[in-house]
């Protein structure tokens, strides 16, 4: 069987079109090749919808938990505590069986119990609370004279926050965000690995991975090959997210500009 | 019929229970092996790239990258089973070196018998604490990987005059790594580290990927439907309370950390001009 082939049978596999029976015996280097690739569609669906709803929901729990009205900041502090202080690997389980019980307990709420749609709000949750951490710390360090110039030009509210505070906190946050965001799209790697089902054996990238170490019994070929389409997926996204930072850094003196070097600390 | 508090401090003494409370002992045990040995890694290899000899330094700096590209679950997924068939190829070299199959045969990985790890004669306990210590050294190769990158960053971020002082005394360049860049590195690393210590406790529920029967195992194991066929305490699908346990667990322990991470970097940056002093 030809390489392309292969690639028309388990390109799409991921998610439900082709070949139907997984490969089971002499797995060929261009098979693994195919379908961890398909299942990278997953890791990228998950990711790309986790981090664009998460940014919206980011930006208001840091401007609640920077809020001096306690009825806006406690909730915030609590939502960023219990997700940033949990392993997101138990936040899944126990979501999944929360989905459970509202399955049986609320018609019409059965869909988030597929993986598609129920770890795609643990994910948005978990990123969100990341995210908003960022940013209250970035909307505390922008600088005073800035706040006190747009209170001198009579900007107050929503104006100041829009045209004054919200740029320099997006500016002051990109680096740590764009870490938060590849440590975004590595998550998604666990959503198969924990209660959520792989319906049809349709996974993710990592899901193919460990099914060809399984039936092979060989990781030095799946893993690499996996790691390979990630740090492909990490360039592309440091790519896009220097882009922006160049963007949100055009005012600034050139110097300035070329700070945004491959950021140093990568954690989450 | 028990009823109430008192059905609850039956159920929650019985002996299973007790085996998944020594489960929490594990994922501490763990964190206690764990945190040193990744760090000698991490500064093995934050030495290693900074190395005058390339090669080595090639070495540091791709450990440090690879790690930071690609998702840790792949790291442990793969290590554990990487790490069983090197030790046990290599055992089958020194073991059984007449021996002139290929290792390697179709969808098979086959040693000799006297290579086998652990041996197939050897009891359950043997069994468990190799699997065990293979997850330990996964978790401190991935975890050595992260805290390179921070002591890397750590001995650059040392004031070049204390270095070119070293140096105007006449010491040698090993003096100067080992009485004045380490000594004064761990000031500007502890941010980082103090980050890294609470991803590691978070990463511990993984260990349950990696086959050990931890707390993740025990809590789906005990929470799941139980019918009163097989147990005195009968139930329906409880996972959801055990595993809201763990996550009110984790809450605590990452909570504690913060706090006492907080109180030593205000005690280790006393007197250092850095940003520790002034919070």
């Amino acid at each position: 069987m030809s390489c392309l082939q292969t690639l028309s049978d388990y390109g799409l596999r991921a998610i439900g079109y082709g070949e139907r029976i997984l490969p089971r015996e002499d797995i060929t280097l261009c098979e693994q090749f195919v379908l961890i690739g398909s299942g990278m569609i997953w890791n990228v669906y998950f990711g790309t919808l986790a981090l664009l709803s998460g940014f919206v929901l980011a930006n208001a729990v840091a401007v609640a938990k920077a809020s001096p009205n306690p009825l806006l900041r406690k909730p915030a502090e609590w939502f960023i505590l219990i997700f940033r202080g949990s392993p997101l690997f138990i936040q899944f389980f126990l979501a999944y069986f929360i989905f459970l019980r509202l399955k049986n307990g609320i018609p019409g709420t059965d869909f988030l119990t597929s993986a598609a749609a129920g770890a795609l709000v643990v994910l948005f949750l978990n990123t969100a609370a990341y995210s908003a951490e960022i940013f209250y710390g970035a909307l505390r360090s922008v600088p005073k004279g800035e706040v006190e110039a747009a209170d001198a030009y009579g900007l107050s509210g929503w104006a100041r926050f829009r045209r004054i505070l919200w740029p320099t906190q997006m500016r002051l946050a990109w680096p740590a965000y764009t870490n938060e965001a590849i440590f975004l799209f590595h998550a998604t790697t666990l959503v198969f690995f924990t209660g959520f089902p792989a319906l049809r054996q349709q996974g993710d990238a990592l899901y193919y991975a460990s099914y060809f170490a399984d039936k092979t019994f060989n990781p030095f070929v799946p893993y690499p090959i996996l790691a390979m389409y990630f740090i492909i997926l990490t360039l592309v996204i440091l790519g896009i997210f220097g882009l922006v930072n160049r963007r949100l850094n055009r005012h600034m003196p050139h110097t300035v500009q070329a700070g945004m070097r491959a950021p140093r600390a990568i954690f989450r | 019929m028990l009823e109430g508090l008192t059905w609850l401090s039956c159920y929650m003494t019985t002996g299973k229970h007790l085996t998944a409370y020594w489960s929490f002992v594990t994922v501490l045990v763990l964190l206690a092996i764990t945190a040193p040995t990744a760090l000698v890694f991490g500064f093995g290899g934050a030495v290693a790239a900074r190395s005058r000899i390339a090669p080595l330094r090639w070495f540091g700096k791709g450990y440090i990258a690879v790690v930071r590209g690609v998702p840790d679950i792949a790291f442990f997924l793969f290590f554990v089973i990487a790490l069983d068939q090197a030790f046990e190829w290599m055992r089958h070299k020194a073991l059984c070196p007449d021996w002139t199959d290929p290792i390697r045969q179709g969808n098979d990985f086959v040693v000799c018998q006297a290579a086998k790890l652990p041996l197939s004669s050897s009891p359950q306990w043997v069994h468990e604490v190799y699997g065990f210590a293979l997850a330990v050294l996964t978790f401190a190769i991935v975890f050595g990987a992260f805290a390179a990158n921070v002591l890397f960053g750590a001995m650059r971020a040392v004031p070049k005059g204390q270095i070119e002082t070293a140096e105007a005394y006449g010491m040698t360049p090993r003096q100067t790594f080992w009485r004045v860049l380490v000594p004064q590195m761990w000031v500007y690393a502890l941010p980082g580290l103090s980050n890294l210590w609470m991803v590691l406790i978070k990463a511990t529920p993984l260990l349950f990927l990696l086959g050990v029967e931890d707390i993740v195992y025990w809590a789906r194991e005990l929470g799941g439907i139980k019918t009163s066929r097989f147990t005195d305490y009968p139930h329906g699908d409880w996972r959801l309370w055990y595993f809201l346990a763990l996550l009110v667990f984790y809450l605590a322990f990452t909570k504690l950390s913060e706090v006492v991470l907080a109180r030593w970097t205000k005690k280790l940056s006393h007197g250092q001009a850095t940003l520790g002093e002034m919070a």
